[in-house]
């Protein structure tokens, strides 16, 4: 009892906001234009606060209706294994449509933006909790049958237009639905807003998709390419480096090197070798050398508030900021800073007795207190928040003498000390103390948590024993960076019995 | 002024007899109400059928025209009774709200009317909010239907049959005597299709003619012994009155009735996902022409004992496919079967889920195991790929709940809180219904109960004895002005609590789609706003009464949260958070900004952003925002591998982020920019001396840089 004739099952993944709703009225439009009988459903709800949303398209050729005498009966909701094509405006949202079973590999075309717009639990993660781009684009090759995918919220953004239009572009360029180039623009002029850069943002995907080569992503490792320096000092410590590492830790070392000259200067580099040396006269190469030169380059080059006047006041940061809130050559720009110095970092940047002995006295420490107690703007494209911001990067001379450096200074001495002790008889555990540098970053309250966390850490390898190994420590860093309060960190601890 | 405008909907309720209406099946069901010449409506926002209600508001010019008074309900309760204006007069009214939320809100009112009955059809429009998308109990509006004897209609999901019913159910309204409720699922309210529209009716009765004469007739009020006579009539002369009416009528439908000894009894609502499933199954046809006999009740209550008799004469075994639990149409029918002496097997639940939304796969696993069963397929059919055929990780495809919008005024209430928490401890968080019970999930995690829409401080109501913390409520203006002023506040003051309750005073009923109400700050043509409620919440008895104006600013937010939360006065406490919803705020805002710019005015935008480079990607910023337009990017510095927070081009520039940065302690990686469009000539002057010293400096310190790199 199969008719011949079978409606075109569309469906379309999106989170709220994000134009879902656009593109299926478009859908229907163009279908109902041209011949069709459309139906769509949604069931926006809550999920048009930022949720993801499924909407659903059924087209049926009118003539095939007519021919019968009877209306086609549209379902509301996709039946998974029964969709002939799968929008989604995301990457991770073609990975639910996946899931949901909507896309098999027997009929349904995936057009899909690889982008990502990250999930909430993915931006909260004190780390890293990004899901695998890779394993996402995989999944969207395997279970369709053809898979259009490429980088569409750029696509928008070069067009000026938004991602809806350039979805509809590549659905048009696929040549699935039975209508011509034409008859999509049309439908878009209908729609009657942003028109122009709607077309563009259309004609460029319909271009892209309709040429469209199978995505390959070979890439080579080429041999390290030694980069020169005017400067001899520099180019010393280059060729220095050069002699003692190769490969990946090469490329690490030099990136350390450039920071470091970047965030003091050549002596202090040479400072960074000198301390890579000694670990490497335990172990060469390896992980675990790497790990030390990508985690001591960071400890060294740790954020004070010389590191971060500095970095905010350079001209090329100016740059990136007109750049990055896309301000138009008329257009004047001013920049505004979030600064909130409290009583330890004007301490921290004090030469080191004098840090000491304001952290210890009374009125004067009471006085800067109050003065510190409240966060400041500082308009760095002012004359005077620049200079005063100038002022501060121009301590770095003076970096050596701080509270901070000499703190600092000590932790990775002490850091460096247990590597070194460690690394002979279990190098693995040692590359895994290496890596709890991990832990200490940020500012504030955000740096004094880590320096905490780094603490229990220590104290937890150091009385450990042979009970320490490399897994146990990545697990134990890891629970340090599953929650704010430590929660899992003291949980993890108890259970090892460690705390 | 509604999220949603709908100037260009409202022309198509202008159609006249015999055109096409193309749209939505809400706006469908607008349309056939002036299509049956109704007198009022009333009702009360909130998804499927907030649109109904835009619409209306939206179309007054239209309804003025007809002569129909429209009416936005204070609550569901409002506007279920607002319906006794069809007890006494023949007008015809009717009231739209979300079920079973509203329905349970309207439930006094709905058993009141339906105990008296009326004179003038009156009509209930409920959106079933069940199953995907829905925000709301698992329950049926079924339920009430059969507790207050209101007929239930549940028509197929295509506007003509929606169309249909609402025509149909004033007529069966009024030849019944009773309400009748028009129930339309999630799918069925935001369906795009076409109808072919009739002349618009203007009312044959109206209102003015009602309150110039008054109509009295004691034996329609509840009170015995009237009340007792009620329940009588129902089952002696409106019930069969509506049974003869709906057969008569032929309400529902019979499909291919005798073509075979088995069928399907199914819920119209459900019937295009049923007959996809078949023509899937290869027993139909895209049509709908079907092989297999199917009995389609348009009608979910009352059953028609002498129909389900009719359909199951002569036949083995029938499916009835009825969505939600209990099961209270399987019983009935079983029931009729029983006491008919029927012998036909009935399959329902048995074959398909007890409880969840009926999906096309699930219908598909019970339609085939019922065809299966009886040989009509082979056992071994199998139409859709495997339902499972990738192992997908839970880490590689999360879950993306609702959230808060970008730059949301309601974040920062739930920053502060964190805040304060972290200073005072966590307390007990009775939250409420509307945007603001997003606090529940990621990143704040505040919340520990909700009772139902205005009722956040009614919810922490015993938790009103001597402690060393208070509870802490949270109330939305919308639900303030539904009830929660009389069941939270004002109960809270008689009881001498010693709580606080947040009231979020965004402007408007912003979860339900932005629709004013009385303490909207926007003058409204046609409704009185501007009612604030630190004068309501005075009125009631409430002493600690603290107004943030913009709660954006933390500082502020904070110290009043941590004063109510240690204040030594007694009695309860009321902060009333105030800042207008953001996507109604940038709705109004971006034309006129964009009308400046092009007029050579001198406009200022604000956005935030963040400096990668000193970003050491700890992510604290985002726990306590959870912006979407604050997020994560691939860390620039080849030595670092976590993710750095960034902010993306739909930031509004609330300040949050920046007073977050302050108020935490957090890192100096946030940025303000301004961005002047068309400077003026003082502006370019200061640019110009502040470039050339800036510019001095910067070239010189690039300059020493360049010495060293590489």
């Amino acid at each position: 009892m199969h008719a011949k004739a079978q409606p075109l099952k569309i469906a379309i993944l999106a989170m709220g906001g994000e134009g879902g709703g656009v593109l299926a009225d478009w859908i229907v439009d163009l279908g109902e234009h041209n011949g069709h009988i459309a139906q769509t459903t949604s069931v926006p709800g809550v999920a048009q606060r930022t949720g993801a949303t499924i909407y659903y398209v059924e087209l049926f050729p009118a003539a095939a209706a007519e021919q019968a005498g009877a209306a086609p009966v549209l379902a509301l909701m996709p039946l998974p294994g029964d969709v002939d094509i799968v929008l989604a405006s995301e990457l991770m949202e073609a990975g639910r449509a996946v899931q949901r079973g909507l896309v098999t590999p027997d009929r349904t075309t995936l057009i899909a933006s690889t982008h990502r717009v990250y999930a909430i639990a993915e931006k909260i993660a004190m780390g890293d909790g990004r899901a695998d781009d890779a394993t996402l684009l995989a999944l969207a090759q395997a279970a369709a049958r053809r898979f259009v995918g490429y980088d569409m919220a750029q696509a928008a953004e070069q067009s000026g237009s938004v991602i809806s239009a350039v979805i509809f572009g590549s659905l048009a360029g696929t040549g699935l639905l039975p209508f011509t180039r034409a008859q999509f623009e049309a439908t878009i002029g209908r729609g009657g807003v942003g028109v122009k850069p709607s077309l563009k943002a259309f004609g460029a995907a319909f271009e892209h998709a309709s040429h469209l080569a199978p995505t390959t992503s070979a890439k080579a490792s080429a041999a390290v390419a030694l980069p020169r320096s005017p400067h001899p000092e520099v180019q010393a410590l280059i060729e220095r480096a050069a002699k003692a590492f190769e490969g990946a830790a090469l490329t690490i070392v030099l990136e350390g090197l450039r920071r470091l000259v970047d965030y003091q200067d050549p002596a202090y580099a040479a400072l960074y070798l000198d301390r890579l040396d000694k670990v490497r006269a335990v172990v060469r190469g390896g992980e675990l050398t790497l790990e030390v030169a990508r985690h001591l380059a960071l400890w060294m080059s740790y954020e004070d508030t010389i590191r971060v006047a500095d970095l905010k006041t350079r001209g090329s940061r100016f740059e990136r900021v007109r750049d990055e809130v896309k301000a138009a050559p008329g257009q004047m720009l001013s920049i505004n800073e979030y600064m909130h110095p409290r009583l330890q970092e004007i301490a921290d940047t004090m030469p080191a007795g004098l840090g000491r002995w304001l952290l210890a006295s009374g009125t004067p420490r009471r006085w800067v207190e109050r003065l510190a107690s409240k966060g400041r703007v500082v308009r760095t494209s002012s004359l005077r928040g620049y200079l005063m911001l100038t002022f501060l990067a121009g301590l770095r001379r003076w970096r050596r003498s701080t509270l901070r450096f000499v703190h600092e200074n000590g932790r990775i001495e002490a850091w460096l000390a247990e590597i070194h002790h460690v690394s002979d008889s279990d190098p693995a555990l040692a590359t895994e103390i290496a890596r709890c540098q991990r832990l200490v970053k940020g500012y504030g309250d955000t740096h004094e948590r880590g320096l905490r966390n780094y603490a229990l850490l220590r104290s937890a390898w150091q009385r450990g024993g042979p009970r320490m190994t490399a897994t146990l420590l990545a697990e134990l860093r890891q629970a340090a960076l599953a929650d704010e309060h430590g929660k899992a960190l003291a949980t993890a601890l108890q259970q090892h019995a460690l705390a | 002024m509604a999220e949603r405008s709908f100037v260009e909907e409202v022309k198509k309720l202008r159609l006249g007899q015999g055109q096409v209406f193309h749209g939505e099946g809400i706006l469908a069901v607008t349309k056939a109400l002036l299509e049956s010449g109704v007198a009022y409506v009333a009702g009360y926002q909130g998804a499927p059928i907030s649109h109904l209600m835009d619409v209306l508001a939206d179309a007054q010019d239209i309804l003025a025209d007809h002569g129909i008074h429209f009416e936005n309900s204070a609550s569901e309760a409002t506007a279920a009774a607002t319906l006794a204006a069809s007890v006494n007069y023949p007008l015809r009214g009717a009231a739209t709200f979300k079920s079973t939320v509203g329905t349970n809100v309207a439930s006094d009112a709905l058993a009141n009317l339906a105990s008296g009955g009326v004179t003038g059809g009156a009509l209930i429009i409920v959106g079933e909010d069940y199953g995907e998308g829905s925000s709301i109990m698992q329950e049926r509006s079924h339920a009430f239907a059969m507790k207050s004897q209101i007929w239930l209609l549940d028509p197929r999901p295509n506007l003509p049959s929606i169309v249909q019913a609402v025509k149909d159910g004033f007529d069966l309204s009024e030849a019944s005597h009773t309400p009748v409720m028009l129930q339309l699922r999630i799918r069925a309210c935001h369906v795009h299709g076409q109808f072919t529209t009739s002349a618009n009716r203007r009312p044959a009765y109206t209102l003015r003619e009602a309150m110039e004469n008054p109509r009295r007739d004691t034996s329609r009020i509840v009170l015995p012994p009237a009340s007792f006579l009620h329940e009588k009539e129902k089952v002696q002369q409106r019930w069969p009155a509506a049974v003869k009416f709906i057969q008569e009528r032929g309400l529902n439908e019979f499909f291919s009735e005798q073509d075979d000894d088995i069928g399907v009894i199914v819920q119209g609502g459900t019937y295009n996902t049923l007959v996809r499933v078949l023509e899937r199954l290869g027993v139909a046809d895209v049509f709908g022409r079907t092989r297999i006999p199917l009995y389609v009740m348009n009608v979910a209550y009352p059953v028609i004992d002498a129909e389900v008799l009719r359909f199951c004469e002569g036949k083995r075994a029938v499916l009835l496919v009825e969505e939600g639990q209990p099961n209270f149409i399987e019983q009935n029918i079983a029931s009729i079967l029983r006491s008919g002496g029927s012998t036909t097997a009935l399959h329902g639940k048995d074959m398909l889920p007890m409880a969840g939304e009926y999906t096309a796969s699930e219908v598909l696993a019970g339609a085939r195991s019922f065809l299966q069963r009886y040989g009509r397929l082979a056992a071994s059919t199998t139409v859709t790929a495997p339902s499972e055929p990738f192992e997908i990780a839970a880490t590689t495809v999360q879950a993306r709940p609702p959230g808060f919008c970008t730059g949301c005024p309601e974040r920062p209430i739930f920053t502060a809180m964190k805040l304060v928490e972290r200073e005072l401890g966590e307390h007990h968080v009775s939250a409420d219904i509307g945007c603001h019970l997003f606090s529940i999930l990621p990143p704040f995690n505040l919340g520990n109960t909700t009772m139902g829409y205005g009722l956040g401080s009614a919810g922490a109501a015993a938790l009103n004895v001597k402690a060393d913390k208070r509870a802490i409520s949270v109330m939305g203006d919308g639900g303030f002005w539904h009830n929660g002023l009389t069941s939270g506040i004002a109960n809270a003051v008689f009881n001498r609590s010693d709580n606080l309750t947040i009231v979020v005073d965004n402007s408007y009923t912003s979860a339900t789609g932005g629709q004013d109400i009385l303490s909207s700050a926007a003058a409204n043509p046609t409704r009185s706003t501007g009612h604030a409620i630190e004068k309501a919440v005075r009125g009631v008895g409430v002493e600690w009464v603290r107004t943030v104006e913009h709660t954006y600013d933390l500082a502020r937010m904070k110290a009043a949260l941590k004063d109510a939360l240690t204040s030594k006065q007694s009695g309860p406490k009321v902060v009333i958070a105030r800042s207008e919803c953001m996507l109604n705020k940038q709705r109004r805002e971006k034309p006129i900004v964009r009308q400046a710019v092009a007029a050579g005015k001198r406009v200022v935008r604000e956005r935030f952003g963040i400096d990668a480079d000193t970003c050491t990607g700890d992510h604290s910023c985002i726990r306590l925002s959870g912006c979407p337009s604050l997020t994560i990017k691939p860390n620039p510095d080849p030595l670092r591998t976590d993710p750095v927070a960034a902010v993306i081009d739909s930031c509004v520039g609330c300040g949050l982020c920046g007073e977050v940065a302050h108020a935490a302690v957090l890192c100096p990686s946030f940025y303000k920019a301004q961005i002047v469009s068309n400077p003026t000539a003082w502006d370019r002057l200061g640019e110009l001396v502040r470039g050339k010293v800036i510019g001095w400096l910067q070239a010189r310190g690039a300059a020493r840089r360049a010495r060293f790199a590489f």
